[in-house]
Order: C-alpha cells, then structure tokens, then sequence
C-alpha cells in the first residue's frame, strides 16, 4: 500500500478520486443503499444533499470505512480510492482512513492539548520513527496555518483542545488531518453545530483547501451545498438521483425529484 | 355586582383548602428526609461510639510512639502490656499491597475486555458475572485460602506453612477485583464515543484508540476504581483473618505469616474484658481503621466526581 499510494502521487493525478460500482449497503435486515454509482472528481469540492435517511452520511461513511465500527453493516459492491477497491481483502483499515480524513457533524476533539491532537495522527502513521521536538514543532504549525488558526492559539498550544470554542475545535479537527497528507477529506455536516459566523469562517477554510483535496461533504443545508461545492449530488431513498455540477443542479435539475426537493416541496 | 363577590370569595377559599393529597405529600416529604440524612447520622453515631469506647486508653496508657513504632502487640502481658500496632499495620500493608498487584491487572483487563471488546450477550453474561463475583462472601474466601491456597501454596514453594502474606493477598486481590473490574468499566463506559470514533478514523487500531486515548480520558475514574479496592482490602476481615496465618510478625518474605488491624479486633474482642486497657486498646485499632479507610474512600469519591463534572 505505502509503494502503490507513491506511485499514485508520482504520476499524474487520477480524473476521479472516488468511484463506486454497484454499492449496496445493508444495516442488518435494512438495505440503506442501492445500486450507487458514483464518479468523484479529484481536487474537487462535492456535495451531498438530500432530506434524512436518504443514505447521503452512510455513504460518506463507507469511504473511510468507519461505518464497520457497528458490527452489523453489510456491503456489495466496490469504491475505488484512487484507483484502488478499499474493500479488497488486501487492504489496510489503517492506510484506508490515512488516505481519507473525516471531520465529524459534532467537532470531537480529543481530551488532550491543542499540539498533541495536531500530533496525534502524525504519531500513528510514522512507524515508530520518534522525530524531534522541532520536527513536531513544524507540523503543528503548518497545520495550523492552513487552518487559518495558527494566530489564534499560538501561544497556547498546551491548552486542552476541548476548551476551544466550537468553530476553533471544528477547524482544529480539520488541521489534524493534514500532517498525514490524505488525498480525500469527508466532511459530515461539519458545520451544522456551529453559529452562522462560525460557519462562515469554517466553508471559507473549506474553500480554501479545494485543489489540494477531493472533498465530499455532506450537509442539510441546501444554501451551503449551494454556495460551498461545485459538484452536487441529489439522494433520495438511498438511490442517487441526480449528479451534477452545483450550479446546474440548482438552476436546470434534470429530475423532477431534484426540483420539488430543492423547491422545498419535501424533505 | 353580588354575584361577582361570591365568585371571588369561593376562589379565595379555595386557595387554601389543604386537602389529604396535600397531607400526604409532606409525610412522605419528611420521611424520606429522615431517610437520607439517617445514613449520615448513622456513621456518625458509629464514629463518635467508637471513639467514646477507646477514648479511655487515648488518656491513660496511651503512647503515640509506643502505639505507631513499637511492633509487640502484646495486651494480656500481666506484667508490662505492650500496645504496638506497627506489625499489624504492616500485616495490613502488606497484604493490601499484595492484593492491589494481583488485582490491577485483573480487573482493568476484565473491565478492558467488557468495556471495549465484548458485545451483545458476552457483555452482559460477564457483567452479571462479575457482579456475582463481588457478592461472594468472605468467609467463603477465607475457606478457599484455608483448604485450597494453603496446601497448594505449600506444595509450589515447599515452605512448611501455607497462611502467609502470599495466601492472603492473593485471596484479598481475588475478593477486590470484582469491584474493580465494575468500577473501572463504568469508568471506560463515561468516555464518550466520538473521541473513540475521532481516534479511529485517524487510524488508530484497536489497540491505539484504547491506550492512547480511552484509557488517559478514563484516568480519573481508574485511579478511583484502585482507590475503592484498597478501601476494601484495608477493611477486609474474616478471609484475611483465615488466610494471614495471624501471627504478629513484620514480614520479611511473602512467605511469612502476618496479622492484619481488622483480624486482631475480631479475633481478641471477645475475649477482653469490657472497659479494660485491651478493649479500648481495640477501639483505638478501630479509630484507626475507621480514619484511613473513610480518607480513602474519601478521596477515591473526590477523584471519581472529578471525572463527571470534567
């Protein structure tokens, strides 16, 4: 895995970072997604939109896998992550989830200080490698620059992470994904805990990141979807209806579906 | 004009009509008032009876440094009784100590396991075990060090006598784990989730999200739960009594046998006549006792809020 994500980056970057074949997903007897079929641009900013229960956060949460942590979820079908099925037997849970960053719909720091939340990925995924003081150093402060939040907790580094305001620990749990360079971030509603200012502040970061990342976001909020993404894709019923670029898909939507929902005539 | 008048004069009356609800209410108010502060009261009462039965020797034939640093805890000496409780007190240690090595690992894996491996029914089946574990008596205990860990111990190291520090301790750690185990897993349950779910969608493995993040975010709740099991080996009687071989002894090896503070008040009660240096002498044990294991539990309670409101 580590010799084949190298040769991914070495050549020219993949059209799609994201593509999924005849995805089904069961939770026990209940099927929450069918036929999915889905082609994720690389460096782009993709949303997913659709009212509850449509199967837009399950299937974000096949892409990293973490939707296995419940036991009773069963999966047909493939989602290639640059080119590679991550539900192929030979794959590593943990290369999968260095690859694909997830920032969650309530920000979940952990109970340690700002540094070592910044550190604690970069720690999993260096084999053992112990680097110096001044190494940490630069990562904590790259990835809190990138976050536009370098400035504000500089000096306190050492402060629990979870006494940070919301929009600081949200923005925070999207810097610790960077150290460890993953190709794709998912994002889960990652604002909907946050005030109107804080959510501001946390899709203009989101924009900033575009090109570096393929990013798929989930949210309820048609407006963000709207202003936040230049792809969209419409779920409804665990089918996807309609995939588009955003402002073609708010303004022209091929499906009646698409129109009544973002009309607002249900969900 | 008049109707108006009786209307508010019937409303009027009605305000303070008390009626058998409203009677009920305050008798069960007080009752369980009297309820809850009757623990209290309870404890105290034990406290200050204590003190009042040990009081007498406190005053008369009491020494700080004979009672703390002398290890002859020789009472029925007609001559020159002595009143040393420092080999007792170290009986005590060294077998709590013993204890808590042999229960640590026992219970954080047991409450490891419960909490982040086990599911469905192996979960509960293991809870409901461990609870009937704790309800285990201690005379059952003291049984199994007396016709089980005696021979067995005896026959392993080939030493002549199988009631020692060893014997106790290992019983003492068996009887604590229990407890632990139930303590230290609600401990592990108060970690919420999502620092689980952000731990391994990092990439942590199974193994990371447990000892890098699960287990420092449930410090607190742990260090409680080896607090409350020293709180309970400290005040453990009858197997300790069965198990030490109850001999006044500083020990030197985890083969020698020992007596605990708890073991001496039980055996030698009886047999003192009330209100003599010796009886009081025992009370005094029991001030003792009463005082280190109110702190720890004390303290462990302290630390186990701590994690709540944190």
């Amino acid at each position: 895995m580590q010799a084949a994500s190298t040769m991914i980056t070495d050549t020219t970057q993949p059209e799609y970072a994201i593509r999924t074949s005849k995805l089904n997903l069961w939770y026990g007897d209940f099927q929450a997604l069918y036929d999915v079929d889905l082609n994720i641009k690389n460096g782009m900013i993709t949303s997913l939109i659709g009212p509850s229960g449509c199967g837009k956060s399950t299937f974000l949460r096949s892409v990293n896998r973490i939707n296995e942590r419940l036991g009773y979820v069963r999966i047909d079908g493939t989602i290639d992550v640059l080119n590679k099925n991550i539900y192929d037997p030979d794959v590593e849970l943990v290369q999968v989830r260095k690859q694909v960053g997830m920032v969650f719909q309530r920000p979940n720091p952990l109970p340690t200080s700002i540094r070592d939340n910044i550190l604690y990925g970069h720690r999993l995924h260096s084999q053992g490698k112990k680097s110096s003081r001044s190494e940490q150093d630069e990562v904590v402060e790259s990835a809190l620059q990138q976050v536009l939040l370098w400035d504000k907790v500089k000096d306190r580094l050492n402060q629990k992470a979870t006494e940070l305001s919301l929009e600081e620990q949200q923005k925070l749990c999207i810097a610790r994904l960077l150290p460890v360079k993953p190709s794709v971030l998912l994002m889960d509603e990652p604002c909907s805990a946050l005030d109107p200012k804080g959510t501001a502040a946390v899709e203009e970061l989101i924009w900033e990141l575009r090109g570096e990342y393929t990013i798929l976001i989930v949210t309820h909020n048609m407006a963000q979807a709207r202003r936040a993404s230049e792809e969209c894709i419409f779920m409804l019923m665990g089918k996807v209806v309609e995939h588009q670029l955003t402002q073609d898909l708010f303004v022209t939507p091929d499906k009646k579906e698409t129109a009544d929902y973002i009309e607002g005539r249900y969900g | 004009m008049s109707d108006t008048n009786t209307l508010s004069q019937t409303a009027a009356l009605d305000f303070d009509r008390r009626n058998l609800d409203w009677y009920i209410d305050k008798i069960i108010q007080a009752l369980v008032f009297i309820a809850g502060i009757s623990a209290i009261i309870f404890i105290i009462g034990i406290f200050v009876f204590i003190t009042i039965e040990g009081f007498g020797f406190l005053l008369e034939d009491f020494s700080f440094r004979e009672f703390f640093l002398s290890q002859y805890w020789e009472p029925s000496d007609e001559d020159a009784p002595e009143y040393g409780i420092l080999a007792l007190i170290a009986g005590t240690a060294s077998v709590t100590g013993l204890a808590m090595i042999v229960a640590i690992p026992f219970s954080l894996g047991a409450a490891i396991f419960i909490g982040e491996f086990a599911t469905g029914k192996t979960r509960e089946f293991l809870k409901v075990l461990v609870e009937l574990l704790a309800a285990i008596p201690s005379v059952v205990w003291g049984f199994i060090g007396l016709s089980i860990m005696n021979p067995l111990i005896i026959q392993i190291f080939d030493v002549p006598v199988g009631l020692n520090v060893l014997n106790a301790g290992i019983i003492l750690g068996l009887m604590a784990a229990p407890i632990m185990t139930s303590i230290a897993e609600d401990a592990l349950k108060a970690v919420p989730d999502r620092y689980r779910e952000a731990a391994e969608a990092l990439g942590a493995t199974r193994w990371q999200v447990i000892f890098k993040t699960v287990l420092p975010a449930a410090k607190n709740g742990l260090l409680g739960a080896v607090l409350l099991g020293m709180g309970r080996g400290f005040g453990e009687t009858m197997a300790v009594l069965m198990a030490t071989g109850h001999a006044v002894n500083i020990p030197g090896s985890v083969f020698d046998p020992v007596r605990a503070l708890t073991a001496t008040i039980a055996a030698e009660l009886g047999e003192t006549a009330v209100g003599s240096p010796h009886y009081q002498a025992l009370f005094t044990i029991g001030i003792f006792l009463f005082i280190i294991t109110f702190l720890i539990n004390l303290t462990a309670d302290l630390i186990v809020r701590g994690i709540r409101k944190g």
